[in-house]
């Protein structure tokens, strides 16, 4: 559905995306994932067709957007990260523009209106003016103007930013609504909303793609090596060197000790039976154990080691 | 086609959802009023004197010439009034959709950006040509108590749509160039009052310099419109200045596309 080839942008000497290549299939959700500034939201431009690509190509639905960019702009529904909103205009009046200016046929503006507004929940504010309306409400809009020509494809900037929570948890569900008719790109850079409602992830630092997975490909791919939480009563230089005695675990991440009590962070690996030992290993000393709990790695920690362990590689 | 209309309808209005075009309307009624009133007056003080002295000769008034005297100068001062109240009308052009980022929507919306531009002209036109119609009354006043010939007063307002259509489009290109409307109101400005006082350079300087100061002048070619002579080539000269400034700002869109 959206091919992106070999997509290069230049700004003068500064490369904001360098030679990115991914692809997404109809109906999926992609998470466009990235600190601040990595380069998510000139991509975006490009694929709807705001800004031409120094080198390589987007193509949408079959159409290459630098050789025919009003058959793409057709074909797209794009909420930039900060809507896109005609204050002065009421929600009404604007989105009957925004139809327009679609290119919905005049006879087809109205039902276009109707059903975008009742997927976004729009209808009780229809007549007032934007400027009036919550930041909640004006998100609303801006994806009521990307949706409302059907699109084949939603390109999303940072859609839940500056929401409050149950904001962000009703535009996350809308989102996953759209998903099926529409294919979506949606870029963030909150680990936990990919999680929840992407299909497929790429993430992207200084213009690179890092990595390109599932999410839950990218949590497994750090279960090599996982963490332990252990809660044991003794004392705590003991346990400690017990714990690292025992086959599996590969160091100690922290320990503090508490009313006798002692808690490690050990970083194990699963190959070995870890739990199984350290349970004996702590009741052969007649230790009793309190607390024992893996730790999975979240999509944060794989952010994060992604990032470290590129930079390294850089150095 | 459509395109167009869409975005000239959103455009036109804007100007009327805001205060802009009541207070640009006003100033400028107010402005022409008040030099309608002066010319008016001087014009009765002159025809009372003439009639005082020939009465006391025991001859006939001579004829006085409205024309001369009253609408001439009348739509002079309209054709410099407009000068200062253009910028008013095309600031926020392509200056509010860039600073709140609406361009975004219009660039990547399936329209072309030579149909935002000519929508956007054509928008701001639209009001100067409702506003510098509105004088109409001026001269209806003139044809109530006098007997002046109308030819002239009709070649005045081509004259003076002409001149509008060319600086509209010199504002529309500058806020073409700028995210600020008070940069986008002051740089028209300037260019306009440019345009108007090259006229004055060129009485100072001779020759091809002067021919070519005197070319430039905004204001120059409306002096035989003013007077009731329908010169094809003043036209041409508006409607390339348009035509050059709308390409400059398609131009100036385009290349904001590539910068960014």
């Amino acid at each position: 559905m959206i091919e992106i080839r070999n997509l290069t942008k230049r700004y003068g000497s500064f490369l904001a995306v360098d030679d990115i290549t991914f692809e997404v299939e109809k109906g999926k959700i992609l998470g466009f994932l990235g600190p601040n500034g990595a380069g998510k939201t000139t991509t975006m431009r490009i694929v709807t067709g705001f800004m031409p690509p120094t080198k390589g190509t987007a193509i949408v639905s079959g159409f290459d957007v630098v050789e025919n960019p009003l058959d793409v702009k057709r074909r797209i529904g794009y909420m930039p990260e900060t809507p896109p909103l005609y204050v002065d205009m009421t929600v009404e009046e604007y989105l009957n523009f925004a139809a327009r200016l679609k290119q919905i046929p005049a006879k087809e503006v109205k039902g276009a209106m109707e059903l975008a507004c009742e997927k976004v929940d729009l209808n009780n504010v229809l007549g007032k003016v934007i400027k009036a309306l919550s930041k909640g409400y004006k998100q609303r809009v801006g994806l009521a103007q990307a949706i409302i020509h059907d699109p084949e494809v939603l390109i999303l900037d940072e859609p839940t930013i500056g929401l409050d929570p149950i904001q962000i948890r009703e535009v996350r569900e809308l989102i996953r609504s759209l998903a099926g008719e529409h294919t979506i790109i949606l870029s963030t850079h909150i680990l936990p909303e990919v999680d929840m409602i992407c299909d497929e992830v790429v993430i992207i630092q200084n213009g690179k793609i890092i990595a390109k997975d599932t999410p839950d490909g990218l949590s497994k791919s750090m279960k090599g090596a996982e963490r332990l939480t252990v809660v044991v009563e003794g004392p705590t230089e003991e346990v400690s060197s017990v714990a690292s005695a025992t086959e599996g675990v590969n160091s100690i991440l922290e320990s503090t000790a508490e009313n006798g009590h002692c808690s490690l962070v050990l970083e194990c690996d699963f190959k070995f039976h870890v739990r199984k030992s350290l349970s004996n290993v702590f009741s052969e000393k007649g230790w009793s154990l309190l607390e024992m709990k893996v730790k999975e790695s979240t999509l944060e920690d794989v952010f994060i080691h992604m990032m470290s362990s590129s930079e390294e590689e850089e150095v | 086609m459509k395109n167009v209309i869409t975005i000239f309808n959103r455009e036109f209005r804007s100007y009327f959802s805001s205060p802009i075009a009541y207070v640009v309307i006003g100033l400028f009624l107010v402005l022409t009023g008040v030099f309608f009133y002066l010319l008016m007056s001087s014009f009765l003080q002159y025809s009372a004197n003439l009639q005082w002295q020939a009465a006391r000769m025991r001859q006939p008034a001579p004829p006085v010439n409205v024309n001369h005297m009253i609408i001439r100068p009348l739509f002079s001062n309209i054709s410099v009034i407009t000068l200062f109240v253009v910028p008013m009308i095309t600031m926020r052009s392509f200056s509010d959709d860039k600073k709140t980022g609406t361009l975004e929507l219009l660039l990547t919306s399936p329209v072309t950006t030579a149909q935002i531009v000519a929508g956007k002209f054509l928008a701001a036109f639209a009001l100067y040509v409702i506003m510098a119609l509105l004088t109409w009354v001026y001269p209806l006043v003139i044809v109530f108590f006098g007997d002046p010939d109308v030819m002239p007063v009709a070649i005045s307002y081509i004259g003076i749509l002409g001149m509008g259509a060319a600086s509209v489009g010199i504002g529309v290109w500058i806020s073409s160039m700028t995210e600020n409307q008070i940069i986008s109101a002051m740089g028209t400005f300037v260019v306009l009052l440019f345009l108007w006082l090259v006229g004055w350079f060129a009485n100072f300087s001779s020759g091809a310099m002067g021919g070519f100061f005197q070319y430039l002048s905004i204001v120059e070619h409306f002096d035989d419109f003013a007077k009731g002579i329908f010169d094809t080539g003043h036209l041409m000269y508006y409607l390339s200045l348009c035509g050059i400034t709308l390409f400059l700002a398609h131009q100036s869109i385009e290349s904001l596309r590539w910068r960014s």
